[in-house]
């Protein structure tokens, strides 16, 4: 494949072939100019850790990788393909791209397992037995095994934020996305969801996490973005970011979060 | 006074009252299947992304909820069956039939399509988006994630739609289908005089469709109830 990234600012950290590709990426919510000329390089099995203050666009840009959210400007590429607009192709692309959102999202009507075997039968066209046997061990996986029976409403929190990531990992997506997935936790709920992610980040997923974490970030991600106003104002390594951003914007922003 | 509450007549005539009440029966339970049928699709259509079949369904529920159900039966009989000879069957009563069960399932398909709106409104947006996510189309979501959580929401409200389905029964009958209870009272009443014994008879009759319809869709939407 030819190489997509256009300059030293926007390619991938990594020597992987690129993933996901965000160039000029413009999105308006009205009057609201949201995302501001984005250009973003994701590259295979890296992990991304979108920060910065709310409202600064974090969670539609995360939300337009899979078109949740459509873009009025610009181009996004997955794997070298663009991304479609409407329709069965759309499908079949988000189908490749996995999402965990803050509020779970788990379908309120089906048990877990359902949840998790929903997708790859009705998408993937995969048989049930077989994918009953793979949402089990996902579910095992992340530790929620026992509780494959339940429904939604009866686990906590925490279990329930795993249950969504075990039914986004039952497609084998290409790159997984998290719009601040332990923003609606309690606290004693944080680590058990991260810990997951950690594992999933150590086993080569390429992640895009737009999260408040900072340990999350330390640990796992190659790459922090720093966002604000709609653009992207900074991008570093995890070290380099936190302990010597170079904008004003940036080291405001540490400020006032790490000092409590 | 003794004559008042004299139900001789009922009891000599309870055969015609329960055929009547059979015909009744078989006319509002195709109709119920019908009409929830007709009604789903056009709730599918009013959320539908596409705008012409947004605008199709809009169209639809509004003309049909707000034509009055005599109208709608009258043209079903008069204009398309007896002018311009739509027959569903040569024989005339079963002719009949299919005709007040179109008129009755076209007209309350809008109520239930409204009513099932409202239960899709009720469902989060979360899980349409969810659904999308893990690359449902946007039929598959309606179908397998959205209707089915809207239908739980609203199995009240469509039970009241159904009661409302049973008594228009009557309105149907008179006009296109006239053997069902409402018809037979009427032809009793021609026969016998209207009495008051002759006219509580049929009411409790249509209590005796109607209550239990009520009962169970309450105990229905308890039991079907989504936990969020």
């Amino acid at each position: 494949m030819v190489d997509i990234g256009k300059g030293a600012g926007d390619k991938g950290t990594s020597d992987n072939p690129p993933l996901v590709v965000l160039e000029n990426v413009n999105k308006h919510f009205g009057e609201l100019h949201v995302l501001k000329d984005i250009n973003l390089t994701i590259d295979q099995g890296e992990v991304v850790v979108i920060i910065g203050p709310s409202g600064g666009g974090k969670s539609t840009l995360c939300r337009s990788i899979n078109r949740l959210e459509p873009i009025d400007g610009g181009t996004i590429l997955i794997d070298g393909k663009k991304l479609p607009e409407e329709g069965r192709d759309l499908a079949r692309l988000r189908a490749d791209v996995g999402m965990v959102f803050q509020s779970f999202n788990l379908f309120a009507h089906k048990t877990i397992l359902e949840n998790v075997t929903l997708g790859p039968m009705k998408v993937r066209k995969v048989g049930k037995a077989e994918a009953e046997k793979h949402a089990m061990e996902l579910l095992e996986r992340v530790g929620i095994g026992t509780q494959a029976g339940k429904y939604p409403a009866q686990l906590s929190g925490g279990q329930q934020q795993r249950a969504a990531i075990a039914r986004a990992l039952a497609m084998k997506p290409k790159v997984m996305l998290f719009d601040e997935p332990t923003s609606a936790l309690d606290p004693e709920m944080v680590k058990e969801v991260l810990d997951v992610m950690t594992d999933l980040a150590h086993e080569g997923m390429t992640m895009i996490v737009v999260t408040h974490e900072m340990g999350f970030a330390r640990r796992a991600a190659q790459k922090v973005v720093f966002m604000a106003e709609g653009q992207i104002v900074e991008e570093s390594t995890p070290d380099e970011f936190f302990t010597n951003a170079r904008t004003d914007r940036a080291r405001d922003f540490l400020s006032k979060i790490l000092t409590h | 006074m003794g004559q008042l509450f004299d139900f001789t007549e009922v009891f000599n005539n309870l055969d015609k009252i329960a055929i009547s009440f059979w015909a009744t029966i078989r006319l509002a339970a195709v109709t119920a299947v019908l009409s929830m049928i007709l009604g789903t699709v056009w709730a599918s259509f009013r959320v539908s992304p596409t705008p012409v079949l947004r605008g199709v369904g809009t169209f639809v529920v509004n003309l049909l909820r707000n034509t009055p159900l005599t109208l709608l039966a009258a043209f079903c009989i008069s204009a398309l069956s007896d002018i311009l000879k739509f027959h569903f069957s040569e024989t005339p009563s079963v002719n009949g039939y299919w005709w007040a069960v179109t008129a009755l399932s076209v007209y309350t398909s809008a109520f239930v399509a409204e009513a099932l709106r409202a239960g899709i409104n009720t469902v989060p947006l979360g899980q349409a988006e969810a659904a999308r996510s893990i690359g449902l189309t946007f039929t598959q979501s309606l179908r397998m994630i959205i209707l089915p959580q809207a239908f739980r929401s609203v199995i009240g409200p469509l039970g009241s739609v159904l009661i409302a389905m049973i008594k228009n029964t009557t309105i149907v009958g008179a006009v296109a289908y006239g053997v069902e209870a409402a018809s037979e009272m009427k032809a009793l009443f021609f026969d016998l005089g209207a009495t008051l014994p002759m006219f509580i008879g049929f009411a409790v009759g249509y209590l005796v469709l109607t209550l239990p319809a009520g009962f169970f869709f309450g105990w229905l939407s308890k039991r079907m109830a989504v936990a969020r």
